[in-house]
């Protein structure tokens, strides 16, 4: 069935097409509108879960946590600072080797306030040991959260899952959306049945304290757990291609990438402008490509290598900054990139903060400075796109 | 001598890493004993966060998970939460977190979850300073005790705040259940266990539990300790059902100096403090007795 909604409705419709039992949530904008509807759900009874309101995201989290270690399937949604707050715990659900799934939608973090989009938010929690998937439609939310489902709870991974959208240019805008049905969705996701689980007549701690001669033993398992999730992902978006007909991309979607001289690696909704761009540019005759990068956890270092080796220029978009250092999309290309015997010149292009508009122009002008760069080298490794005052002129 | 009323079933086995005389041992054995098996502990950071033992083992017979410092609240409502959604029934949901746990950090998440009516009882033993981390203060020291930050100087000796009367907030919150606990009295303590577990929705107990490293006292004093809290009217037991209070021990109202004399962590204060502290027991004891009789 197909229906016109927001990325924030999508949300929703993936994870009651994935069954979550146990939703704790807390409200932030611009995500309120997954949290709404789906206490609707709950309430109308066309989910059968517990839906709890939790007094804050660091409890939405906790709760998820004890929910899963229970053996329920658990989802939640936040945003920026939301996500910030629950930082401490979102190490323990990964710690705890929970396969929670949670829609974050990407928000700028204050001060000053911002409740446009921003990659910070997501980026800030890269080292929390959740896989992190970047969505460039409303479609690819919804299908994300039912495949993120599938490759957390396969037992050689179990590892959470975050799902991140683009705030308003996603979560708010309509589009088309197909809902898959249900039982085909049954068909592909079983419920879920962990092999160990919190329960009465098992008396076992969760969590207890471990000697240092322990301790690296459980993060080397979970550091195989993301490994393992690389594959498991690229089978499971296969299978899902199988029934509902349809893929997004892999862990690093390549868009006219093939014959490119110089391409764009960006992440989120900008992606669906810098392929439009591509093509008027193409048009004209130049070789441009686009990666777009929709698994960040765990990275696509293959992929961005295989593609480092026969490029010649990688312009790397980032819609956030790592402060002393560059953006993480970017630092994380080039050291994936580092081994290949004929490096391309790469260079990071900081963009879009706070919900700063990324127009087509401006990627075309990204497009042409790497095609320079990429003959004569850079001269700033980090550039910051649109920025009042500085001299470069990109609208 | 008549029968023993205290459940000779342990849920404990020996090897909890508590300190020798650990109160909060005693509060964990007496609980486990009310409540039985099909329950359910969640515990953050605290001195109980420890105690179990190294994984894998534990020295619960009851199952366990370790939450974040200030997520007790929150592990309750989740574990509820999947319970409900599993139709399992039956099962005692517990929070069990030290008062550094409670009054401070976790108030949020207790409130939230008291507010929202939360099924399981949450226990907070109160060895009034955080112990976990080496006797800092709490939002639950008494006045005038001396902690590792609440030193006894020249300028600013000791604790100059009153102790959070928890059992206020907890009754604010109109929850059907609150009870004060000592392991002094373990069969009031059990009996009151016993009445929570059977009450639905969000139950709170405090339970006093006397620290001998932390009070800087002798662990053969704790039992004694716990009681003179109790007789001194330092810890009144009381229990707030739907409500109303009723005090379960009046106790002879001894004076606290004989309390406060067993702990070092006192023994800095001249009489003028012991006096000042006797006067703000008395009008406690007054404001309870008269909770009492008006039916609140
Ligand atoms: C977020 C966070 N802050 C601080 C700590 C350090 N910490 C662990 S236990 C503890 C004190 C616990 O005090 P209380 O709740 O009274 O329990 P007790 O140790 O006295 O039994 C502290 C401060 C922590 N684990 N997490
Ligand atoms: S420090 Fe106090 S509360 Fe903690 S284990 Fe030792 S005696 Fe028990
Ligand atoms: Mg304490």
């Amino acid at each position: 069935m197909r229906e016109v909604m927001t990325g924030n409705y999508a949300s929703a419709y993936g994870a009651k097409l994935a069954r979550a039992e146990v939703i704790a949530a807390y409200p932030i904008t611009p995500q309120t509108s997954i949290v709404e509807k789906l206490a609707d759900f709950v309430a109308t009874g066309e989910l059968k879960a517990q839906f709890i309101p939790v007094e804050s995201e660091h409890s939405a989290m906790a709760a998820c946590i004890a929910a899963q270690t229970a053996g329920a399937r658990t989802y939640t949604a936040t945003s920026s600072h939301g996500l910030a707050l629950m930082h401490e715990v979102l190490t323990w659900a990964s710690g705890a080797r929970l396969p929670i799934v949670m829609t974050n939608v990407s928000r700028a973090m204050a001060p000053p306030w911002s409740v446009w989009v921003d990659h910070m938010d997501s980026i800030a929690q890269r080292d929390t040991g959740w896989l992190q998937f970047y969505c460039q439609s409303n479609q690819e939310v919804l299908d994300t959260i039912i495949m993120a489902y599938k490759v957390c709870e396969s037992s050689g991974v179990m590892l959470p899952a975050m799902v991140v959208m683009d705030a308003f240019i996603l979560s708010h805008t309509s589009e088309p959306v197909d809902i898959p049905d249900q039982a085909l969705v049954d068909s592909f996701l079983p419920p879920y049945s962990p092999d160990l689980k919190i329960e009465v007549g098992k008396p076992m701690g969760f969590g207890s304290l471990v000697k240092p001669d322990q301790y690296m033993e459980f993060r080397y398992k979970a550091m195989l757990g993301m490994k393992a999730s690389r594959d498991r992902f690229l089978r499971v978006e296969q299978e899902f291609k199988n029934i509902f007909g349809r893929e997004h991309g892999g862990l690093l979607e390549r868009y006219q990438c093939d014959d490119a001289d110089v391409v764009l690696v960006a992440a989120g909704s900008v992606a669906a402008t810098a392929k439009d761009v591509v093509d008027s540019m193409r048009a004209k005759g130049h070789r441009v490509g686009l990666a777009r990068i929709r698994s960040f956890r765990p990275f696509p270092h293959d992929e961005v290598r295989a593609l480092a080796g026969k490029v010649e220029g990688i312009a790397v978009l980032d819609r956030s900054y790592t402060f002393g250092a560059a953006g993480a999309m970017f630092t994380e290309t080039k050291a994936s990139a580092y081994s290949v015997q004929k490096r391309p010149v790469m260079k990071n292009y900081i963009a879009g903060l706070g919900g700063r508009d990324i127009t087509p122009r401006i990627l075309e002008k990204i497009f042409e400075d790497i095609q320079v760069v990429s003959k004569r080298g850079a001269e700033d490794e980090v550039e910051w796109v649109d920025v009042a005052g500085l001299p470069r002129r990109w609208r | 001598m008549g029968k023993p009323t205290i459940p000779e079933t342990e849920f404990t086995f020996p090897g909890s890493t508590g300190c020798p005389g650990c109160g909060a041992n005693l509060v964990m054995r007496y609980l486990l004993k009310g409540l039985g098996e099909r329950t359910i502990l969640s515990i953050p950071a605290c001195c109980w966060a420890v105690m179990p033992g190294y994984w894998p083992s534990t020295c619960l017979k009851v199952p366990l998970l370790y939450t974040a410092f200030e997520a007790t609240g929150a592990a309750m409502s989740g574990l509820r939460a999947a319970l409900d959604v599993k139709g399992i029934k039956d099962v005692t949901v517990v929070g069990f977190a030290g008062d550094g746990g409670t009054v401070d950090i976790g108030l949020q998440a207790m409130s939230g979850a008291a507010e929202r009516r939360t099924d399981g009882i949450y226990v907070m033993y109160d060895n009034e300073a955080y112990m976990n981390t080496g006797i800092q203060r709490s939002g639950s020291t008494p006045w005038g005790a001396w902690t590792t930050t609440t030193p006894v100087g020249s300028t600013h000796g000791f604790k100059h705040e009153a102790k959070k009367d928890i059992m206020a907030i907890m009754q604010a919150h109109r929850i059907p259940y609150a009870a004060t606990v000592s392991v002094a009295h373990p069969e009031d303590f059990i009996k009151k266990v016993a009445k929570a577990k059977e009450v639905k929705g969000f139950r709170f107990i405090h339970a006093m539990s006397p620290c001998p490293p932390g009070w800087r006292m002798n662990p053969m004093h704790v039992v004694e300790v716990a009681r003179l809290a109790v007789d001194t009217h330092a810890f009144p037991l009381y229990e707030i059902e739907s409500g109303k209070v009723r005090i379960t021990r009046k106790g002879k109202g001894a004076p606290v100096s004989e309390y406060l004399r067993f702990q070092g962590r006192f023994s800095h204060l001249t009489d003028v403090e012991i006096a000042a502290i006797q006067k703000a027991i008395d009008e406690n004891w007054q404001m309870l007795l008269a909770k009492e009789a008006s039916g609140t």
